[in-house]
């Protein structure tokens, strides 16, 4: 005779003890997301509701006369202010010639790099160290590469006492290219992972049909590898959009460096301390970088289709 | 396998690319100034003498957190305390941030009512910001307690200790007086050669500039890129004040004024003519500049003069030192030093007028030690100590000791500096600073470093968004 507590024991212990699964994961999950309300939801949404205030951290918290409620005038003097229309064309500029040599050179390394030889391995581990570093620091050094009296930059490229990083006509240059030689490494890993995925037996009834290697490359490569492309174009976009640390560190963000929007921020912020206003510039950036993403996320959805 | 060789190859000389630049910035870091040492050792001895043993007892233990920019006189500050140290068993650290980033931490911090620091060795324009905001500690009956209005000089009471100014109130004590200073090269200045082709060119003879235009005119005929000889150093814009310090001092030199300290106007009265000509000076003088000038603050400003590179350079009184010494300076024995000079304005009418630098310590109201902080300020106040600070290197406000022979023949520009702070002038002390001094550093640096429009623009958007400023902030109504 079979023991019926055995197959259900709920009938021997009518009484449960201690808390249901679903409970237990819920408090598990608790922490976490009480963290996320407190750091980011609560912010997201305290932000939204100073950027319809006049406010400054600096002063003491006075409810209606520090934060005091303007409507939307603070999106209204960002998106009337000449400056700031200087600051987004600016920031438009970058991110489209940084974002695209970031493309191009990473996915050049990863075609040369997706073949076998020797030392493949550490030469794709050495070309990997730039997206390593902090970028701080990355800016740091590049103002001693770019150093107009001794840097090797000019040196190496005989262009005499060239002022890179003082130079407003030069600067913004000179910070697009360190960030294509610290993110294009990324294209590159994200360019590779696809291109070793493409299955060998394409290019192999390729060869048969005797296609010729910019065929292959644009009907087999390109299409196969363009969903990864698509994700790392989306990675470095919103990335550039916000790039702060090494335009910071090359320029130091005095009245010569490119009004870039996250620097005009950083001064309007924590220099002027127009704390509503910034916020208001704040979701201006977050509502581009959320429209720009989400063309890329449509086209990626039709690339994998 | 020809294709895998070649891009092996390629592949070599990008990596060669992309990790030759981490290996080209390994330079070796120029070796930077020390504190007299010796004088930082017979000041800590002869400060340790007087013991308290009162405040022994009652602090030994504690630690007492100064913060001040990272330069030379904070490291005096830091040697001079051992004094203090050893007196009452507590600890004091003095915690430097780099001039760009000073402010604007200890803003960040003022807001966050942080107690990380007892006190802030604050610049004087910074007093509006922390009496109204509530940041510093009213020691206005303290000062008077301490008698630190009659032993401290009146000017220096007044500029980093006082707000609103002429109202007696103290929010500081004077620490380092400091202005803007010149010095230049004797051996450059005397030579026959130069002499008798300067003359021949502008009409009188080299020497320091006698005024503004003379000024101009030695950058000028200095200049020599090819030689590697450039006119001047001016500082051009570090992110925070350098290029204010430069520009106001250009304005106030023609004639011109920041405004109204009173009614705090400034349409009509920045933009004037004698603003005008001080922008149009400054852009003048830029042309002369060393090459990667442009961020430029009191580093380069020594750097270019010891490399040989200018025949005059300006800098803060605080950083001489660096040029004086033998050791750091190669030029140190024919470098003389020289006050602002003095200069015509638009109205025909001569002034002499040099730019205010220089901090006053200030109790933090948020600290939870500013008994400790008080009783550092008392210590630091005494003469005794006030001598030691002058003898390590710190530009003392204190009267007796200013005026002791010892201190006027201690440098070769003690005189020059004795002569500064009795010409000197300030920014805006209001709270709304910081919000000045950024939109002077963007519009004079747009003008001055990237030659965007006019001397006259220049001035005209500095008074049109200065005084949107104060009218937000209601000065006018």
């Amino acid at each position: 005779m079979i023991n019926k507590s055995i197959l259900n024991p709920s009938l021997e212990t009518p009484i449960q003890r201690g808390l249901r699964d679903v409970t237990i994961k819920r408090l598990f999950i608790l922490p976490t997301i009480i963290l996320l309300i407190l750091i980011n939801i609560f912010p997201l949404f305290y932000s939204l509701f100073l950027s319809f205030n006049d406010y400054s951290a600096l002063k003491s918290l006075q409810w209606g006369v520090n934060p005091k409620w303007v409507g939307g005038k603070n999106y209204l003097d960002v998106l009337t202010d000449p400056n700031w229309w200087e600051s987004f064309v600016t920031t438009a500029k970058y991110v489209i010639l940084a974002v695209s040599g970031e493309m191009i050179v990473g996915f050049l390394l990863a075609l040369l790099l997706n073949r076998e030889f020797k030392g493949k391995g550490i030469i794709t581990t050495l070309i990997l160290i730039p997206m390593m570093m902090s970028p701080v620091i990355v800016g740091l050094f590049w103002t001693l590469i770019y150093n107009a009296n001794w840097g090797i930059f000019n040196y190496l490229l005989g262009l005499g006492q060239t002022n890179w990083t003082g130079d407003p006509k030069l600067n913004l240059y000179a910070i697009v290219i360190v960030d294509v030689w610290q993110w294009s490494p990324f294209v590159m890993l994200l360019s590779l992972a696809g291109l070793s995925a493409i299955p060998k037996y394409l290019y192999e009834a390729a060869e048969i049909d005797r296609a010729s290697a910019w065929f292959k490359f644009w009907k087999i490569t390109f299409p196969l590898v363009s969903p990864l492309l698509l994700i790392a174009l989306i990675f470095r976009t919103m990335e550039a959009f916000k790039i702060f640390d090494i335009a910071m560190g090359i320029t130091g963000g005095g009245s010569s460096a490119p009004m870039l929007l996250s620097i005009e921020l950083y001064k309007l912020s924590f220099v002027r301390w127009y704390t509503g206003r910034s916020c208001a510039v704040a979701y201006i950036m977050l509502i581009l970088i959320i429209a720009i993403s989400s063309i890329y996320i449509k086209y990626l959805n039709k690339a994998r289709a | 396998m020809k294709h895998a060789k070649i891009s092996a190859w390629i592949s070599m000389a990008t990596v060669v690319l992309m990790v030759l630049p981490l290996f080209a910035s390994c330079a070796p870091a120029a070796p930077t100034e020390t504190a007299a040492e010796t004088a930082a050792e017979t000041a800590a001895e002869t400060a340790a003498e007087t013991t308290a043993e009162t405040a022994a007892q009652q602090f030994a233990g504690q630690t007492l957190t100064i913060h001040w920019a990272q330069w030379d006189p904070a490291n005096f500050l830091q040697e001079l305390s051992k004094g203090f140290e050893a007196e009452t068993g507590a600890k004091v650290a003095v915690e430097q941030t780099p001039w760009a980033d000073f402010q604007n931490k200890v803003m960040a911090g003022m807001a966050a009512q942080s107690d990380a620091w007892d006190i802030v060795v604050g610049d004087s324009q910074w007093l509006g910001a922390g009496a109204i905001n509530g940041w510093y500690v009213d020691l206005t009956q303290w000062v008077k307690d301490n008698k630190v209005d009659q032993t401290m000089t009146e000017a220096t009471m007044i500029a980093y200790a006082e707000y609103p100014k002429g109202s007696k109130q103290y929010w500081a004590v004077p620490v380092e007086g400091d202005a803007l200073g010149f010095a230049y090269r004797k051996d450059l200045f005397e030579d026959p050669a130069n002499k008798e082709a300067f003359k021949a060119k502008y009409g009188y003879d080299l020497d320091v500039p006698r005024d503004m235009q003379a000024y101009l005119d030695i950058s000028e005929f200095f200049y020599n890129p090819d030689k590697k000889m450039y006119g001047a150093a001016l500082y051009g814009d570090n992110g925070y004040d350098s290029l204010v310090m430069i520009l106001e001092w250009a304005i106030w030199a023609y004639g011109g004024e920041l405004g109204d300290y009173a009614t705090s106007k400034v349409e009509g009265i920045l933009n004037n003519e004698g603003g005008v000509m001080g922008a149009q000076w400054y852009r003048d003088m830029w042309a002369f500049q060393p090459p990667n000038y442009e961020k430029a603050f009191f580093n380069e400003a020594n750097d270019v003069f010891k490399a040989g590179t200018v025949p005059i350079t300006s800098n803060f009184f605080a950083f001489f030192p660096g040029l004086a010494d033998k050791t750091q300076n190669q030029f140190a024995d024919v470098t003389g030093f020289f006050a602002a000079p003095p200069n015509k304005g638009f109205d025909g009418k001569e002034r002499q007028i040099s730019a205010l630098g220089g901090q006053g310590a200030s109790v933090i109201s948020f600290s939870k030690k500013q008994d400790l902080a008080k009783a550092w300020l008392s210590w630091f106040i005494k003469p005794e100590t006030q001598a030691a600070w002058a003898k390590l290197g710190g530009f003392t406000c204190d009267k007796a000791t200013l005026e002791s022979d010892a201190f006027k023949t201690a440098t070769p520009f003690n005189p020059a500096f004795a002569t500064t702070m009795g010409i000197v002038k300030d920014f805006w002390a209001v709270p709304e600073y910081a919000d000045l001094l950024t939109l002077m550093s963007e519009e004079g640096g747009k003008y001055v470093i990237n030659g965007q429009g006019t001397a006259k623009t220049c001035v005209d958007n500095i008074a049109k968004r200065w005084t949107e400023v104060f009218d937000k902030a209601g000065y006018y109504k």
